[in-house]
């Protein structure tokens, strides 16, 4: 799956991060190969959702983190950790959806909407064109065209994971982050996400976190294995599931440690 | 033998229920008595003052100004004051408070200053109101030269009232869940469009309700505005804020000397003459509904801006 077409979109190096005194992220380096999926797993408080909220600098609102090395996204070739480069420029180019959907109680429609309005877009034509572009590349549209007007709570769980997919998805994002994107629904709607995920690695890069490794193995190209804020193992997807190169990882994969 | 020894041991497990069970009946009195005792009070004291003064509540109790003759004396000047004081209020009171709410929640670093601050904010709501009075009189009418007036009453019991309004907002503030913050700010907005977009609208229900309290509060408060010397005789009204002639707005009645409910009634109390008496029980009355009407629109407010929002 590795070939010359595989360009990364981003590269991790020497990526440490600090809650204070606690050192949760340990020189971490990797990267992240441009419209391929990539899965961060591992036990609870391994770092994954700490690693992947650096990526948007998601820290940066909280008081006493702090992060040491690099996440150089190209082809800008820009260092988004930098402390130089605001944040909100980096969220901008860089979309999350998160474990538990978090719809704006505001109506459908607006909530897809509000990133482009953040950027200062208020034409209408423009906002209704993205707005059902973003709705359609999530899945959504047919479920919701007749009521987006509509208080976005009145949506299933499912729905309104994709509602905040569509949210993610309308400002034309490089880079997708996922932090257990499923962990809040059933098994049907967890289909569907994983099937949409699948469809979207054609027009973005993905990175998402999962505890489930059936979901791992189903939706990603690349694994990356952490293990107490340590990269164990990194690697093409198949490779790390069928033959993995260190026997912690094995450990994990097969369920005997985790 | 078995089955003997279970039922023994349910029979015990029985008596032991019973005995637990009775602390429950014990405390459901308890409770009960202690509700009741301010409850019926506040009950008696309000259908007191009902037979006392629903005899003169008429049209014209509301139409006409005070008098020397009780049976001709009204509260027109006294309720159009307390109106006029509340909107004066309402004016100063929310935006200065929504905005230290959302401040302190939203903005200012978590250290040692903003904890003195938040100390203080709490304390400042238990400072007695003849103290505002004092501080207003000292302030608003010598020092700014505001004098006797609408705004200042207005200002007072802003002041008064503006713990309970930041309080509020904070709680309003806290409780919307984190996750909705982060879901915008992910999408890059800065804390402006966080707060003018989500934090405001997500936390107006509990603002609101906040204000509406604080304005039932001071819509009964007495002490300061005697303080600031508020008149108990006023047989005028203050300008109307709507002119005939351009601009056609007028905040001429800001400047206006006033009266309220609660002076009015503490005017009528004090008359030797018992018909008197009768008119500070229905003044009284028309008050207490006053506050009622408004803790009833917090109520609603609530109860209908809520509807549309869950987490």
């Amino acid at each position: 799956m590795v070939d010359d077409k595989n360009r990364p979109k981003a590269e991790v190096k020497n990526l440490s991060f600090y809650y204070g005194d606690f050192n949760a992220l340990k020189n971490i380096s990797m990267p992240v190969y441009e419209k391929q999926v990539t899965a961060l797993i591992g036990p609870s408080g391994c770092g994954k959702s700490t690693f992947l909220r650096s990526f948007n600098r998601m820290h940066d609102l909280y008081p006493g983190n702090r992060y040491e090395g690099e996440i150089r996204i190209y082809p800008d070739d820009v260092n988004v950790l930098a402390p130089s480069v605001d944040p909100i420029e980096v969220r901008m180019r860089i979309s999350m959806v998160f474990q538990k959907p978090n719809p704006f109680p505001k109506s459908i429609y607006e909530n897809v909407a509000y990133g482009l309005r953040v950027r200062g877009e208020n034409r209408r034509v423009t906002l209704n064109e993205k707005v059902e572009e973003a709705l359609k590349s999530a899945a959504l549209w047919e479920e919701v065209k007749h009521r987006l007007h509509e208080p976005a709570f009145n949506l299933s769980g499912g729905q309104q994971q994709r509602l905040c997919i569509a949210r993610a998805l309308a400002t034309d994002p490089e880079i997708l982050l996922f932090d257990e994107p499923t962990s809040a629904l059933d098994p049907i709607a967890t289909a569907s996400i994983e099937e949409l995920i699948n469809d979207l690695k054609n027009q973005v890069t993905i990175v998402i976190v999962t505890h489930n490794m059936q979901q791992a193995a189903r939706v990603s190209d690349f694994t990356a294995y952490m293990y107490l804020g340590e990269l164990i193992e990194y690697g093409v997807t198949d490779e790390i599931f069928i033959k993995p190169r260190k026997k912690q990882t094995e450990d994990y994969i097969t369920g005997r440690f985790g | 033998m078995s089955s003997e020894s279970a039922s023994v041991k349910v029979t015990d497990l029985r008596a032991l229920i019973r005995r637990h069970k009775r602390w429950d009946t014990i405390f459901m009195l308890v409770g009960l008595v202690a509700l009741m005792i301010g409850v019926l009070t506040f009950a008696a004291l309000f259908v007191d003052m009902a037979i006392d003064g629903l005899p003169r509540l008429s049209y014209d109790f509301f139409t006409n100004f005070p008098s020397r003759r009780p049976g001709q004396a009204g509260i027109l000047s006294a309720w159009v004051g307390s109106t006029l004081v509340m909107i004066a209020t309402a004016f100063f009171a929310v935006p200065l408070g929504v905005a230290s709410g959302i401040y302190l929640e939203e903005y200012a670093a978590k250290n040692w200053f903003t904890d003195v601050i938040e100390i203080n904010i709490t304390n400042l709501a238990g400072v007695p109101s003849i103290v505002y009075g004092l501080l207003a009189l000292g302030l608003f009418v010598y020092q700014f030269g505001l004098g006797q007036s609408i705004l200042t009453a207005g200002l007072t019991l802003a002041l008064l009232i503006l713990p309970v309004v930041i309080v509020a907002t904070r709680e309003a503030i806290r409780s919307i869940p984190q996750g909705i913050r982060e879901g915008a700010y992910a999408l890059g907005a800065t804390q402006w469009q966080v707060c003018r977009d989500h934090i405001v609208p997500y936390s107006m229900p509990g603002i609101l309700t906040g204000v509406i309290i604080g304005m039932a509060r001071a819509i009964g408060e007495t002490a300061p505005i005697i303080t600031i010397g508020a008149l108990t005789f006023i047989a005028f009204l203050p300008p109307a804020p709507v002119t005939a002639e351009p601009p056609f707005i007028s905040f001429e009645w800001l400047f206006s000397p006033f009266t309220v409910m609660p002076i009015q009634m503490f005017n009528w109390t004090s008359r030797p003459e018992a018909a008197f008496h009768q008119n500070a029980a229905a003044a009284g009355f028309v008050l207490v509904l006053m506050t009622l009407a408004m803790n009833g629109l917090a109520i609603w407010l609530r109860y209908r801006l809520r509807k549309r929002i869950k987490w």
